[in-house]
């Protein structure tokens, strides 16, 4: 069968899978660095979803009022609820200034103080001294930071002259007999052409899985791409029931209202009128992080308090803010906002529900990016070749709750660390050793019996089907026993992908293939996410029980590790929290109570 | 009087009509480009009824609503679907514009979509942007100084970062530029509207010192001067933005330093 496919090789020191924050930001520095570097990608690189990124990045540069980067550690390893390891977040939180400072002088357009410094506004979560305080830590342009940034670091790889291979979609992995990788297989859309890259590292930046849920911020591209290979290449993922509900997407649309909102001074009520958020959170109120407010509006709409004919949604409030410092500060939000609801938001309040929008879990790797695994004893055992980074990765530095403004700091930081790390391992155009065969076999196997797939259910009804599961079996609140059903949807889910029918059988933009190998990934993300979920008896971050309402730090303060087997068995086993800090500059932060 | 003719193979024929079920309410037909580059046949014209009632109020969602429910092998690119991204630029109704932010409900009648105009055709609605991506990198979209950065950020005013507002919110969809009449007879050469606002982008900002050299290098009977203000491009960029007034602030440049 392979012989009915001509592969074409490729050489390079390192292959960067995916282009957005992350990606970019590997893929320059490593071609800084010397290293010859491919970057595939199955979208131009600004298509990539780090554009929808909106609020802003956070930096304790301290441009609008004191701050240290110690405060915004102690916030992070507060805001993941303890499950972050520290000594990543420490690195993390250290590098975020220096970062910030340098994509400045990439020419990242910031908004700027009176001064000329960057603008820093207030994001959910970001406190001073300790939680005592707000602070203004999240550097914005505007309410397209996401887009300033992503432009800009496509611009660097411009100038760096990286070589990118776009609308290239990634297969698989190559590992070989010893368990290490050996590169990556892709499929060129628009020639209709499968090539084999050859990579001493294969660098995963391919974002998260938001798609595996009906309602999601997330772009139609994000579909744990990099997770489904991994998962595929008998590797586990890591934390993978911790999914976050931002609680401001637009009803019904479920496009993002940046957490900027509230951070120059939005808040929520509920069809009394009532800012509700004072009673959940007395301190940070509708600054509280994610989860809490998310819950919090959760419980505002089952009481019987959401606005709206059905009594389904929260309004957002903007109107007070004055139209001027709304065009200046959010313009980005009022387009949305008027295209997708129809609303002025300098005149009325915006219709908003908690919707899917990151993955704090992914594929786990150390603060280098190096992909680890749990092997004979040692959890931080790494994977040869193999290296994840950005929403795909679960460092892990967000732990149970990813902070606002922190996603576009990982990529950045994790990404440039990346490409620091393949420096020391990788010479410079060594040889490759010989290409294991039987992987590649297996990997043009699959594409194949995929691409001439007869059977009676079309990927975009099965695809509903784990969509709508995930949608109400691992919600904002999960129980036991509503996860038990949900499991049992989506392995019939993932029994109907054995029959899955496939129409277009042509190898030029065949995107109706495309979609069928993402929903191949989605569905291993959605049964790992949800069987971790379904194991972890307690509720920490974004994973609510309500069959076990407390955290218990004694039994659970530790990172799922779930294997994806063949017919959907999932099997779990567990990496300790680093509970130690990079340096001595700074002590390690026991967990406590969360308050906001 | 001269006589021109379309190649053959660029004659777009009549294709299949998909008919909504019996049970819809509210059907819209959708007449969408379709070519396949792999059977040989020319491009033709296929019909979709959609029932609306069942339907999210973008052309977007009608597009996925076909390929989802009625014809899977219906390519076109789509990412974000909030209207940041860029990728399903396309022209609806005879303007090109985004699909997920363009309503069904602002065009009468039957709805008809092809590919971004005067490009080469991947396939479907699908245009083969390898050039405009070439011109963007040619315009070394990137901050140049020969000053040594500080060590924290360059400071720059409120005033000088306003005069960004409105080019650097361009999402490269190229709308603009495959509306430009100029852009369609002189693509090799001319930049088009879309890699010229870039252009003006870096040009305005503050922190760039090689505004010369950038003038210098669109100092040209193609590059820049092929714009005739004929301003298709500000009529349909769907950022709202102007490019036909950022190519005219580069013109004014041009005169000043002479």
């Amino acid at each position: 069968m392979s012989n009915a496919y001509q592969l074409i090789e490729h050489n390079y020191d390192v292959v960067v899978v995916g282009a957005g924050g992350a990606g970019l930001r590997a893929t320059f520095g490593m071609a800084q660095k010397g290293l010859k570097t491919a970057c595939l990608t199955k979208v131009f690189p600004t298509r990539s979803h780090t554009v929808a990124a909106q609020g802003g990045m956070s930096a304790a540069l301290g441009n609008m009022g004191q701050d240290l980067w110690q405060w915004h550690m102690y916030d992070t390893v507060k805001g993941s609820d303890w499950l972050g390891d520290q000594d990543a977040i420490e690195y993390m939180c250290r590098e975020a200034m220096p970062a910030v400072i340098e994509l400045e002088h990439y020419g990242v357009p910031f908004s700027r103080t009176e001064e000329g410094k960057i603008y820093q506004r207030p994001f959910g979560g970001m406190t001073t001294n300790y939680g005592e305080g707000t602070a203004q830590r999240t550097c914005a342009a505007a309410d397209r930071t996401g887009h300033a940034i992503l432009h800009t670091l496509y611009q660097q790889a411009l100038r760096h002259d990286a070589e990118f291979f776009i609308e290239y979609f990634a297969l698989d992995l190559i590992m070989d007999d010893s368990g290490a990788c050996r590169g990556v297989v892709a499929w060129d859309l628009a020639e209709g052409t499968l090539h084999l890259f050859r990579a001493h590292q294969t660098v995963l930046a391919t974002g998260g899985y938001g798609r595996s849920y009906f309602s999601a911020t997330s772009a139609h591209t994000c579909t744990g791409d990099g997770n489904g290979m991994v998962l595929r290449a008998g590797l586990p993922l890591q934390d993978m029931e911790f999914t976050q509900f931002h609680p401001t997407g637009i009803y019904g649309s479920g496009c993002l209202m940046t957490e900027g909102c509230r951070g120059e001074g939005g808040y929520l009520t509920n069809s009394n009128g009532d800012r509700f958020m004072e009673r959940y959170a007395p301190n940070a109120k509708d600054l509280a992080s994610r989860d809490v407010v998310s819950r919090s509006m959760t419980i505002e709409i089952r009481e019987g308090r959401g606005v709206g004919e059905h009594k389904d949604h929260i309004y957002l409030h903007l109107e007070h803010l004055g139209a001027d410092v709304i065009n200046e500060r959010l313009p980005g939000i009022a387009e949305t906002a008027r295209i997708f609801a129809g609303v002025d938001v300098t005149k009325e309040p915006a219709p908003v529900l908690p919707t899917v929008h990151y993955n704090m879990g992914g594929i786990p790797t150390n603060y280098h990016g190096e992909v680890v695994v749990l092997k004979d004893g040692n959890p931080d055992t790494v994977i040869p070749g193999l290296m994840a980074i950005g929403e795909a990765a679960c460092v892990s530095v967000h732990g149970a709750n990813r902070l606002g403004s922190n996603s576009l700091l990982d990529i950045v930081v994790f990404g440039r660390a990346a490409a620091i790390r393949c420096a020391e391992l990788v010479r410079p155009n060594s040889a490759h050793p010989a290409t294991p065969q039987p992987a590649v076999d297996k990997i043009l196997a699959r594409f194949d019996g995929l691409r001439n797939a007869k059977g009676e259910n079309p990927t975009a009804g099965l695809r509903m089907r784990m969509q709508r599961t995930m949608q109400n079996h691992a919600a904002v609140f999960r129980t036991g026993e509503s996860m038990a059903e949900g499991i049992k949807l989506l392995e019939e889910v993932h029994a109907g992908f054995d029959h899955i029918g496939v129409t277009d059988r042509s190898l030029v933009w065949n995107s109706d293939l495309v979609e069928t190998l993402e929903l191949d990934n989605l569905l291993g993300c959605a049964m790992v996410s949800i069987k971790s979920a379904i194991n972890r008896p307690e509720s920490r971050g974004a994973h609510a029980r309500e069959d076990y309402p407390d955290r218990d730090d004694e039994g659970w303060m530790k990172h799922t590790l779930a294997w994806l087997g063949p017919k959907s068995e999932v099997t779990i086993d567990y990496r300790p929290v680093h509970t130690y800090t990079l340096t001595n500059e700074v002590d390690y932060i026991p967990p406590k109570k969360r308050t906001y | 009087m001269a006589q021109f003719n379309l190649p053959p193979n660029s004659v777009i024929g009549k294709g299949k009509t998909y008919y909504a079920g019996a049970g819809a309410k509210n059907v819209r037909r959708f007449q969408i480009y379709r070519w396949d580059p792999d059977s040989g046949e020319n491009p033709r014209m296929d019909t979709y009824e959609v029932d609306l009632a069942a339907c999210g109020p973008m052309i977007l969602d009608a597009l996925l609503k076909i390929k989802n429910e009625v014809d899977p092998t219906l390519a076109f690119r789509r990412s974000c679907r909030e209207g940041v991204c860029g990728s399903c630029a396309m022209n609806i109704d005879g303007t090109n514009t985004l699909a997920c932010t363009k309503a069904i409900g602002d065009v009468a009648g039957e709805v008809k979509i092809y590919p971004l105009p005067h490009m080469a055709v991947v396939k479907d609605l699908v245009p083969d942007l390898t050039h405009f991506y070439a011109q963007y990198a040619s315009i070394k979209p990137w901050l140049q100084s020969a000053t040594p950065p500080p060590e924290r950020e360059r400071l720059q005013s409120k005033e000088d970062r306003a005069k960004l507002d409105g080019l650097y919110e361009c999402i490269l969809c190229a709308c603009c530029s495959t509306s430009c009449p100029s852009y369609w007879w002189n693509g090799e050469r001319y930049l088009g509207p879309s890699i010229l606002l870039q252009a003006y982008r870096w040009i305005v900002d503050s922190r760039d010192e090689f505004t010369g050299e950038r003038l210098d290098d669109l100092e040209d009977p193609f590059r820049l001067y092929r714009c005739h203000t004929i301003m298709n491009c500000t009529k349909t960029c769907p950022k709202s933005l102007n490019p036909a007034k950022a190519i005219a602030e580069i013109k004014k440049l041009m005169v000043e330093r002479r």
